[in-house]
């Protein structure tokens, strides 16, 4: 193994081959900035990334009160030592010379620098006023995937029983809510099936709208080290772009875009029609097979074939090598949560494992991904549209039991009707019944769908916002007041990534300036706000994330995830580790479900469920008498059509992602200067075909339009399907001239081009199915385009561009090595 | 002779209203996004229980119009129904118009309903499946309806849904 690989030219690095059921060999990454070696090193502080959902855990090096570099863990469950181009490089932005290092407040139209008390003295009065005239529904709270658990917590116990207002969700909304609310739809209740670990066993890898090279990289070089070894699995990959992932698999098929149900119904119609169903699987832990097969019955292969115009010959084979699995394991990402009937084609997944009797056992369950590194907290925190521990808020007897946790009476926790989702917060704003919108680690102005109408709302005289960033985002900028908080590694707290592995995350140097975590501007935002419980005690009992972590245990005891074996001490001592996590089980739980489905009941469930298509509720009457004894449901949808269809003004279906060097709306990563570098500028990607149809060519700069605006790029000519283009949704406006929106050189978000348009299942908004038109703007004349050549972006013309390296600065170190990683 | 005719002739004329109905929701709230593109997605339902009954019609000698002859009729869309909620209040034509909308589906539900029990009586197998394979959608318009209003409701009729005084 060479000591030293360019990270940004091989972002998955070395490979390690092992084969099934053998443990994936340990290889430790590690990174230092030029100049500092392993003796200057004062400290190592357990941490994990929070630049994706994948949790790799690792160890930040402290010099001199900076943070200097990071080392993959190698005992961690997680990664074995991996880490990735952003866990390598990603650390730096924290030291950006244009961090906040004050509070901020707008006067007289211009944001000034100000002092805490009167940062915050403006955000009480004008709560007090709000709840006072206008009543709690004035206020909502709009948060993130990327803080941690206490804060999340905290968060929730303020708003929804502090302020009593039901408007309280998380940019969770935007990647996870799906993948959330297909696991309540099929099992009764949120909580990840299946473990990572499952890669070690599967032999058939279905990824679903998955681009998992790109988005979680340290689980693909699982995957890789798998296909390098002996019995490699053979993969199933639905993408209608050439991932990496499609190049390894066994079968690629490249839908239209929103047309996941229609193929899902059509692999469920195979596999039944072949037979391979585990009969006594479903008979045990099932209802609704009848309904599930009837819906199908037509769903043929040549049906499915003219709906997502792939070959019918390749639907059945994707059927046949999904139905020979024995160990079969699925994973689903936004290709289906973002996209046309989001909920109903990621509950189709669920169905293909249930009924294949996949579940539980090692090699064997479904993942359904989430976006970001604590969306998964944000959803059990009741941060989101849930309440607290999966409770259910149509059922008294979980609020009651809440409001006993909390010690206030239930009628203070609004459940009279479910809690409402980002996009409705937002048009609640927009029509003028939300006063004040408390947003905190998330950039609405560039990753919501339409900016310029959230440009729009965010500019709303009646509505008064707080920003609480780490930067002067584009968001921040339409603030009445912002507020600095500090980041990763600047404070304490647990999170939890994707297969319900809980971190220890420790502050391992001081945050800028002024800048507070945002645990403790909450805490005193409740001191001064004098939230009291019914015995006239602080409603918020808790002073640091310690205590902030033992009252959140107590509220996940006896809950699905329950939290109340783990302590900072332990995650200290032994890194990752899975809920439930109790005293009889104190290792942790690698997979939901080795024995039955546990939480699918009518009094357990956290919810009763949804109408796939409508999104109408299932009243808990309906629900006792579908499912009496708490078993999986297998939940039929019918496919529909697109609500934005192409035309000939628009011929072009629009799909938006994400590219391997950045995260989200590329506020850290835009700042690390190797990711950077990989992928500098928006691009426009489209097949060759459409390129002469178009008559453009790689290099020239176009216009990509949709009815609601427009973004210009270079083009990148891929092997995308035909008919599609793609733009990559990070690229805002904090480094141009515009500094909030589009300025002379047109739009850079994506965002101006999506529709405003939601999963009515779970709420989630649809960024792959806007119709749009290309058009030349100049010509490229020798330009490239910076799109990376290393990823689904590469040229189709390995010559068309040079391959993305990042050169001496993106040499990070890897070592193969033994388990159990010393600490200092 | 029955009066399975009477009630196929209701239940056609409900069902093209409902669609109607539905796509003027869609249109007068189209910056209600879920309302708007769920409404497109339930229309298209009524369309087509229009459209089959009025070919179980035909064995009745009843000729009922196929869409293409007669397209919904539109000119009215920017015209709310009369109001039981009249008050000038943002939000309030929105509930006012699901209101409508539940109360047009469970009109069509009730219909459904005799249709299927006159068809089991006169042991019209083809006019059972028909009821059996629409009626659950007019039902799945009801909830969906319900629940849309049950959502809006605390928000826009509680003191936050007031205007504010500047505004
Ligand atoms: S980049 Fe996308 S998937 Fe990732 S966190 Fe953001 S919204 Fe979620």
């Amino acid at each position: 193994m060479r000591a030293e690989v360019d990270r940004i030219a091989e972002p998955w690095g070395e490979r390690t081959p092992y084969g099934p059921g053998t443990p994936w060999p340990v290889r430790v990454d590690s990174y230092l900035e030029p100049g500092v070696t392993d003796g200057d090193v004062e400290a190592w502080v357990p941490t994990a990334s929070v630049l994706h959902s994948n949790g790799d855990a690792m160890d930040v090096a402290v010099a001199g009160g900076r943070i200097v570099g990071v080392r993959g863990s190698a005992r961690d469950r997680v990664n074995h030592g991996r880490l990735g181009p952003k866990d390598l490089f990603g650390w730096q932005a924290n030291r950006s010379r244009d961090r906040l290092t004050t509070p901020l407040v707008r006067r007289d139209g211009r944001l000034e620098p100000c002092d805490w008390d009167t940062a915050l003295g403006t955000i009480v009065d004008r709560s007090k006023d709000l709840v006072e005239t206008y009543g709690p529904g004035s206020i909502g709270f709009y948060t993130s995937g990327q803080l941690f658990l206490e804060e999340y917590y905290t968060l929730a116990v303020i708003a929804r029983a502090g302020i009593g207002t039901n408007h309280i969700d998380g940019n969770t909304r935007l990647c996870t809510a799906t993948a959330a609310e297909a696991l309540k739809e099929t099992f009764g209740c949120d909580g990840q099936p299946a473990s990572y670990a499952d890669v070690d066993h599967a032999d058939v890898i279905a990824l679903f709208g998955h681009n998992m090279a790109e988005t979680q990289p340290v689980l693909w070089m699982r995957v890789l080290d798998r296909l390098a070894g002996d019995e490699p699995p053979r993969l199933v990959c639905v993408d209608p772009r050439p991932t990496r992932v499609a190049r390894h698999a066994a079968v690629h098929l490249a839908p239209r875009a929103g047309t996941n149900v229609a193929l899902l119904n059509a692999l469920l119609h195979e596999i039944i029609r072949m037979d391979r169903i585990d009969r006594a699987f479903v008979d045990a832990h099932t209802v609704g097979f009848d309904e599930l097969a009837a819906r199908v019955a037509d769903c043929t292969p040549r049906w499915a074939a003219g709906i997502c115009d792939v070959p019918a010959a390749a639907v059945t084979e994707a059927a046949e090598v999904l139905g020979d699995a024995r160990r079969l394991l699925s994973t689903v990402l936004q290709g289906v949560y973002q996209s046309h009937q989001a909920t109903a084609a990621a509950v189709q997944v669920n169905n293909l494992q249930l009924i294949r009797g996949m579940l539980g056992r090692p090699g064997c369950g479904v993942l359904q991904m989430n976006g970001q590194p604590s969306a998964q907290n944000t959803r059990e925190c009741g941060a989101d549209g849930d309440l607290p521990g999966f409770r259910n808020w149509e059922n008294d007897a979980h609020v009651a039991d809440l409001a006993r946790v909390w010690n206030v009476e239930p009628t203070d926790i609004p459940s009279h009707t479910a809690p409402t989702p980002a996009m409705q917060i937002f048009r609640y704003a927009e029509q003028g019944s939300i006063r004040m919108l408390w947003i905190s680690g998330t950039n609405p102005a560039v990753s919501l769908p339409e900016l310029e109408r959230v440009r729009g709302i965010l500019r709303r005289d009646g509505l008064f916002t707080v920003v609480q960033d780490l930067y002067l985002t584009e968001t921040a900028r339409f603030a009445d007041v912002v507020l600095p908080a500090a980041t990763w590694a600047e404070k304490t707290g647990t999170f939890t990534n994707a297969d319900r592995t809980v971190h220890l995350s420790e502050r391992a140097v001081e945050p800028p300036g002024d800048a507070r975590p945002d645990l403790d501007i909450w805490l005193e935002y409740a001191r001064w706000m004098d939230f009291r419980d019914k015995d006239g005690r602080p409603l918020v009992g808790w002073h640091d994330p310690e205590s902030a972590f033992e009252a959140w245990q107590e509220c996940s005891r006896g809950r699905p995830c329950d939290y109340t074996g783990l302590t900072y001490d332990r995650l200290r001592a032994t890194g990752g580790i899975q809920w439930p996590c109790t005293d009889e089980k104190p290792e942790g739980t690698d997979r939901l479900y080795t024995d039955g489905v546990s939480w699918a009941a009518p009094d357990a469930c956290e919810t009763y469920g949804r109408d796939l298509v409508t999104g109408a509720s299932v009243s808990e009457t309906e629900y006792r008498a579908l499912n009496p004894h708490g078993r999986a449901v297998l939940k039929a949808a019918e496919y529909l059509p697109l609500h934005e269809a192409t035309n000939d003004e628009y011929p072009l279906q629009l799909t938006t992602g994400r590219t391997l060097y950045h995260f989200h709306t590329r506020t850290k990563t835009g700042r690390s200067p190797q990711l950077r570098a990989a992928a500098p500028d928006v691009w426009v990607e489209i097949s060759a075909a459409e390129a002469r149809r178009h008559q453009v060519a790689e290099g020239d700069l176009v216009e990509v339009t949709s009815p609601r605006g427009s973004v210009r790029g270079r083009l990148r000519v891929t092997g995308i399907r035909d008919g599609m283009v793609f733009l990559p949704f990070h690229y805002g406006y904090w480094d141009t001239p515009g500094g909030a929106g589009p300025g002379e050189d047109g739009g850079r978000a994506a965002n101006e081009t999506t529709v405003t348009d939601w999963d009515p299942v779970s709420k989630q908004p649809l960024f792959k199915t806007a119709a749009a038109r290309l058009t030349l703007i100049e010509r490229g004349d020798g330009a490239v385009s910076p799109a990376p050549t290393t990823t689904a972006s590469a040229p189709v013309d390995p010559a068309a561009a040079p391959p993305t390296t990042g050169g001496p600065a993106a040499l990070a170190r890897q070592s193969t090595g033994e388990p159990g990683g010393e600490r200092s | 002779m029955s009066a399975v005719p009477v009630v196929l002739r209701a239940l056609y004329e409900g069902e093209r209203t409902m669609e109607r109905k539905l796509l003027e929701t869609a249109a007068r709230d189209a910056a209600e996004h879920e309302v708007h593109h769920v409404a497109v997605d339930l229309a298209r339902w009524s369309h087509e229980h229009a459209e089959r009954l009025a070919e179980a019609a035909e064995p009745y000698g009843l000729r009922l119009p196929r869409s293409a002859e007669d397209p919904p009729a539109t000119d009215d869309r920017g015209e709310r129904a009369a109001r039981a909620l009249d008050d000038p209040r943002p939000g309030l034509s929105l509930l006012n118009d699901l209101r409508e909308l539940h109360l047009a589906a469970t009109g069509n539900s009730l219909d459904w309903e005799m249709l299927a029990q006159a068809a089991q009586a006169e042991k019209d197998t083809p006019l059972l499946d028909l009821a059996t394979a629409c009626h659950p959608q007019t039902l799945r318009q009801m909830r969906w309806t319900n629940t849309m209003i049950k959502t809006l409701s605390p928000q826009l009729l509680s003191r936050a849904g007031t205007p504010s005084p500047d505004a």
